[in-house]
């Protein structure tokens, strides 16, 4: 244990050996550029409206100098990069997910309100009563739009337009008009070479030399498209075709008609606790979440009990020096541990079809059944489980084997002499001497079930669905995988809520790793 | 040797000799099951375990090689299976060489070195790390979405963005390493030290080299866990050339398509090698799993 020469303060000689001086000016070359990307993306995140990122790479850029930059912080640099590493992706997403629970940021909230508002202010609509009849006319080898004006219509004052030939239209490209003053010479093409055309001329956007554009309105016709909504000076926006107004509400987040109605998209804003209250008070959230709840702690629960019982039995068996061919036992046990597991899982899946999987196939052979096992809650519990016992002993038995190899020989001596069988053995030493050291490990264990997403995911994906419920819940479905649908698979991607459950996951997990770390003890 | 047996050994040998021989048939079962089926024909799981109609139709399929049918038919191969392996490898060896780098320069000054916050560092590092990744995914999903637009090869469906994101699984990796490098002596580095060399030469030239084995076993561990890791992929990555193996074996099993057999023969192409480099290990892989708790 030392204390750099750089942290005591000591000065650093300009080394004798100019390859060593080189790769010190290398690095604090390399130190400045990342220090300037990180302002770069600073300040571009900061142009954009993204304070939260801003904030982060500002975070990094200054810490990234500081440390780097002064010299009593040499030991610091050593492990910089990987607390940044993990200050990235694991802090960062924590606070980020916090911080998003206490807003409507979904899949309907997703964009800043200037680009909502733009969105808006970017919608169109035809103006039937400004029509153009068209024709098609032929004039040697190109085709071009003649536009009349039907009713009382005038583009740039002008009745009569004409644009460029057709075949200057290059796709998704608006093709320019002009006016003119009389029909121009050539063929007038008749209705059934233009029905012909139909898809060309739909997708067609004529532009007047103002930026009016003109798209297709019937077989007849063409007509201008305007600007659907007109900006106010307090906010709102006015509704060219009915005269409505909208007016942007800022604690929900949405543009809302005179009657109270919203139109989406909308953007994201601060709605306080709304989500946490809905999970324990909106029926159709809190019955599903709590069932889902109770499942969850079931299943890690469950597993540890599994997991622990198959591996310690197996391993009290290895343990026993009259038998033969251990080490081929030990291979072949820890198997489902180093078969990866996204494989070994979709096996299962495989086997526990209900139409043609092996283990339907051999239980109707042997007893004429075939369990539901995708569609039968108790039953899909129950594949769970034995997929993640199946999974999971191989870990506890590498575990107890090792404790139970530290336990010392005299003692089962001493219980050979006064006459104790196995079962005495196990419950008066084996039991009590492995179970201390093993708690930590265990609570490891069930943190980790409590987490299982990729089983979950892989095997049932939370199928069979819990009815009536508003958001996509699944009677298999962990708190995670839960989590995960509400972000990423509904329909309405309700990410303020699913944060909000990550939130209270978070805390439940904080509140493992502490009990982890009093019981064993760590010692730093 | 014990010295006092009881009597009837010979009847309990042969007790555990026979239910461990049953357990192990039970355990094994699913993965003789998988290697037969792959050689099976047809993709429907009727058949018994020694494939009575041999074919190498899903092995051609999961090399990318199209198959004909005894009929004529040509069957093309239903996924690039190799190109999800090739993914698959590409992103998990740099992500556990920049894992290692990271680990190893961090474990060391741990070991080491006495500076402030290290304690309340390192066991915060503990506790962050029992985090799923699951529950960060909306955060980086935005992340990396906003990022994209700024650095296109850190975007969402990029293998930049994957890499990057995994270098927050390091804590794990930090702990096993420092645990090694303090069964070290430190005497070595420190005469190192009052001959003239700097501290990052004593790392780099005496530390290091007596450190490969673990750093090895690190190297390996980050890997194998890189190949398994699941949720992250699955939201990072959209288009099916860009998928990890772990990602796309999955399309095999889709709902109303089951590719029985064409997931047998790519997934037993795919999980051999792993296999067989986790047995290899097994012995330094698990000591590193589980020395963070045992040691306490």
């Amino acid at each position: 244990m030392f204390v750099t020469n750089a942290s005591r303060g000591l000065p650093r000689h300009r080394s004798r050996y100019p390859a060593e001086r080189y790769t010190r000016w290398a690095l604090r070359a390399l130190t400045i550029l990342l220090v300037l990307a990180m302002l770069w993306l600073v300040l571009a995140f900061h142009l954009r409206g993204q304070w939260m990122f801003s904030l982060l790479f500002l975070v990094l850029g200054a810490s990234l100098a500081i440390v780097f930059g002064k010299r009593e912080l040499m030991s610091h640099r050593y492990i910089f990069p990987a607390l940044a590493g993990m200050g990235v992706f694991v802090i960062f997403p924590l606070l980020y997910t916090i911080g998003i629970s206490f807003s409507n940021y979904s899949s309907s909230n997703l964009l800043s309100e200037e680009r909502v508002r733009a969105q808006f202010l970017d919608q169109t609509y035809q103006a039937e009563g400004q029509a153009f009849d068209f024709q098609l006319v032929r004039e040697g080898n190109r085709t071009r739009l003649y536009l009349e004006a039907k009713g009382a219509g005038k583009l740039e004052g002008v009745r009569q337009l004409i644009s460029e030939p057709l075949a200057h239209a290059e796709a998704g490209q608006p093709l320019a008009i002009e006016p003119v003053q009389a029909s121009p010479p050539g063929e007038a093409l008749n209705l059934r070479e233009v029905i012909a055309r139909r898809d060309t001329l739909e997708a067609l956007t004529l532009v007047a030399s103002d930026g009016t554009e003109l798209k297709m309105a019937g077989l007849r016709s063409f007509a201008p498209m305007l600007p659907r909504f007109a900006e106010n000076p307090d906010g709102s926006l006015t509704d060219r075709r009915d005269g409505t107004t909208l007016t942007p509400d800022h604690e929900r987040g949405f543009f809302v008609t005179e009657d109270g109605e919203r139109l989406t998209p909308g953007w994201p804003v601060a709605v306080g606790l709304d989500n946490y209250t809905k999970i324990f008070t909106d029926p159709d959230i809190r019955g599903p979440f709590l069932q889902i709840f109770v499942w969850t702690f079931v299943f890690a629960g469950l597993t540890v009990v599994f997991t622990l019982a198959v591996g310690f039995v197996l391993a009290s068996l290895l343990q026993w020096e009259h038998l033969r061919g251990k080490a081929l036992y030990r291979t072949l046990l820890i198997l489902p541990y180093a078969v990866p597991a996204f494989i070994s899982i979709l096996i299962f899946k495989g086997m526990f079809n209900q139409n043609y999987g092996e283990i339907n196939l051999i239980l109707e052979n042997l007893f004429g059944i075939s369990p539901d096992w995708f569609t039968d809650p108790a039953l899909a519990r129950t594949m769970l489980l034995i997929v993640n016992t199946w999974l999971g002993y191989p870990y506890m038995l590498l575990l107890c084997m090792g404790l139970i190899q530290s336990i010392p020989r005299d003692l089962f001596e001493a219980s050979a002499v006064d006459g104790g069988g196995p079962l005495t053995n196990l419950f008066r030493i084996t039991l009590p001497l492995i179970l201390k050291p093993l708690m930590p490990l265990l609570i490891a264990a069930f943190a980790f079930n409590f987490n299982n997403f990729v089983l979950i995911a892989l095997l049932t994906e939370g199928s069979p669905d819990i009815l009536g419920a508003s958001t996509p819940a699944g009677t298999t479905d962990l708190l995670v995988s839960y989590t995960y649908r509400i972000a990423f698979q509904d329909a309405g991607q309700n990410f303020g809520l699913a944060a909000a459950i990550a939130t209270l996951i978070f805390l439940l997990v904080v509140g493992l790793s502490v009990l982890n770390l009093r019981l064993s003890k760590v010692k730093v | 040797m014990a010295m006092v047996q009881p009597r009837s050994i010979r009847a309990r040998k042969l007790g555990a000799q026979l239910a461990l021989l049953g357990f192990v048939a039970m355990v094994v079962f699913p993965l003789l099951l998988v290697i037969s089926i792959s050689f099976r024909e047809g993709n429907f799981a009727t058949g018994s375990l020694i494939p009575e109609r041999f074919s190498l139709e899903h092995w051609a399929l999961a090399f990318g090689i199209p198959w004909e049918r005894p009929d004529g038919s040509v069957i093309q191969p239903p996924f690039p299976v190799l190109l999800w392996l090739w993914n698959s490898i590409k992103v998990a060896m740099v992500s556990s060489l920049m894992i290692l780098a990271l680990s190893t320069t961090s474990a060391y000054a741990f070991a080491r070195m006495r500076f402030k916050g290290k304690a309340p560092i390192l066991k915060g590092m503990l506790i962050f790390q029992m985090f799923p990744a699951v529950l960060s995914l909306v955060a980086l999903y935005a992340l990396f979405d906003r990022l994209g637009q700024l650095v296109p090869w850190l975007g969402i469906n990029t293998h930049g963005a994957l890499i990057l994101a995994s270098l927050g699984a390091v804590a794990l990796h930090i702990w096993t390493i420092k645990g090694y490098f303090e069964s070290i002596d430190g005497s070595l580095e420190e005469a190192a030290m009052v001959d003239g060399a700097s501290t990052w030469q004593a790392f780099r030239h005496i530390l290091l080299p007596l450190s490969v084995p673990i750093l090895i076993v690190v190297f390996i561990l980050a890997f194998i866990m890189s190949i398994m890791e699941y949720p992250m992929a699955s939201v990072l990555l959209i288009d099916e050339d860009k998928l990890t193996l772990a990602v796309g074996s999955q399309q095999y099993l889709a709902e109303h398509n089951q590719r029985w057999g064409d997931f047998a023969a790519a997934a037993v192409l795919s999980g051999l090698p792993i296999t067989l480099v986790f047995l290899l290990c097994q012995r330094w892989i698990v000591s590193g799993l589980t020395s963070g708790g045992v040691k306490g």
